[in-house]
């Protein structure tokens, strides 16, 4: 019995592991997918040609295999020490891969959220003499923000229970903590990690009931 | 001196063309009334004024200037379309106002954008945002909104909402107020207030294009009457000769469509 409180620290300090890839992959995919939004709505077609592809991929395929690719795939193709050694080179590939798989997702709710703008308010903008940055920063984003926020919630809330995804190529998040134990005869542990889970995510689903609210001062 | 001539305007989508041509010319202080059914080219004219859209051929002369000339591509550089757009003014059909600014904000920003251009923004920042402020808040008085600045457009009514429209126009002090239906989406009763509006600037000598389906009050308020059908001006004269004595067949057409309606 006295062995819980060891094994609650141990699923804390692994979902530490969660908590780290979960922030800097919306950190760098958030702004990522804003790019690669404007890369798939580029009027020079070779450009959104190769974007939207390259949205398809990853689309297309699992994340898991991703992970996959992405750590072993340069090793392979002969190039060593694209990451560093040991834990942080498995936490920096499944980064990167979070980063790029999400970042895709992103995109394609920012386009969808750009492309519903009604194009009066891009042209009233450009009839008071703003540039393009003035039109976009000053009238449309606000708009497009209100409305992509709820799908943008999903994604958010999806990549929090993927992060466990990391464990393919063993970075020591929590659910492969738990499974140790599980394999060792004891389960409970792995039942533990979905209260984790909740926490976080009932954390999250508060924060953008308040950021919709927020932004509920006006109709878009 | 004219304000705007217009000469030989042309304008093309894929193999529809919609403007055939359009010359005219409008005197500072005049207020013209385009009038003419649906498809027959008048919100492209207004657009194109408005560099919403490119004209295929013809020039467009504000103040003796050529602004724009569909032989020459100088003349259509991104970077100064915007400064040329300045000229004109647009009031949409759907109003198109900020939803996240207040009535008041919605009036000044671009005044405020263009501000920052100014070589002394940074010294005479606060007095030159106060001048804009107060320039608002007197434009917004004007078309009878002084006790809405704080509202935010989906609070009030339409006809309020386009009055907002052309004090937001108003706001950057254009050569040439354009109206594209101003009250086609507006309810019956609501268009009242903005015809006021409109008619209040008329008196005051501003210049404008008024594209309406409105007969009377294209008669009461402009000082010239277009017609246009099938991308051509038809017909142009003063508004007791268009209406009360049309020359071609086809504005007699177009008129005895709207009287019998009456």
């Amino acid at each position: 019995m006295n062995q819980i409180p060891v094994i609650i620290s141990r699923l804390s300090e692994s979902f530490l592991i969660n908590c780290r890839l979960f922030v800097l992959t919306l950190v760098f995919s958030l702004p990522l997918g804003l790019l690669i939004a404007f890369g798939s709505m580029c009027r020079f077609k070779p450009l959104r040609w190769l974007v939207r592809t390259f949205v398809w991929i990853i689309r297309g395929t699992p994340l898991m295999l991703q992970l996959i690719i992405i750590f072993y795939g340069p090793g392979l193709l002969g190039m060593s020490m694209t990451w560093p050694n040991g834990d942080a080179g498995r936490f920096t590939a499944a980064t990167v891969a979070f980063v790029i798989n999400y970042a895709c997702y992103l995109s394609e709710i920012y386009r969808g959220g750009i492309e519903s703008i009604p194009k009066g308010q891009y042209e009233a903008g450009q009839v008071l003499g703003m540039t393009k940055g003035q039109i976009f920063f000053k009238v449309t984003l606000l708009q497009v923000v209100k409305r992509i926020l709820p799908p943008v919630g999903n994604e958010v809330i999806t990549l929090v229970k993927d992060t466990s995804l990391a464990r393919i190529i063993a970075n020591k998040e929590i659910i492969m903590m738990a499974g140790e134990y599980s394999s060792k005869g004891l389960i409970w542990p792995l039942f533990a990690t979905g209260v984790y889970f909740l926490i976080f995510i009932g954390v999250l689903t508060v924060l953008f009931d308040y950021l919709e609210k927020k932004l509920s001062y006006f109709h878009a | 001196m004219s304000v705007l001539e217009v000469k030989d305007l042309g304008k093309r989508f894929d193999t529809l063309q919609v403007l055939h041509g359009i010359s005219f010319s409008l005197e500072k202080g005049e207020a013209i009334a385009i009038i003419g059914s649906s498809g027959s080219g008048k919100t492209t004219l207004l657009r194109c004024l408005n560099f919403l859209e490119k004209p295929d051929k013809g020039t467009i002369i504000v103040n003796n200037n050529v602004i724009f000339d569909a032989m020459d591509a100088a003349t259509q550089k991104e970077s100064e379309v915007r400064k040329k757009r300045l000229h004109f003014g647009l009031v949409f059909q759907n109003f198109n106002l900020f939803p996240q600014y207040t009535v008041l904000k919605n009036v000044t920003l671009a005044a405020e954008m263009l501000a920052k251009e100014r070589p002394d923004y940074k010294q005479n920042k606060k007095a030159i945002l106060e001048g804009i402020q107060e320039n608002g808040k007197r434009l917004l008085s004007q078309v009878g909104l002084s006790d809405k600045l704080d509202y935010y457009p989906h609070q009030i009514s339409g006809g309020q909402q386009q009055r907002v429209a052309i004090a937001r126009a108003l706001a950057l002090e254009p050569d040439i107020l354009c109206f594209d239906e101003p009250t086609s989406a507006l309810d019956p009763e609501l268009t009242g207030e903005v015809l006021k509006v409109i008619r209040n600037l008329a008196e005051r000598n501003t210049t404008m294009i008024i594209v309406t389906h409105e007969m009377n009050f294209a008669r009461d308020v402009a000082d010239r009457i277009i017609f246009m059908d099938e991308g051509v001006i038809v017909e142009q004269g003063k508004p007791q000769e268009v209406f009360d004595n049309p020359k071609e067949e086809r504005t007699k057409q177009f008129l005895a469509r709207y009287t019998e309606g009456k």
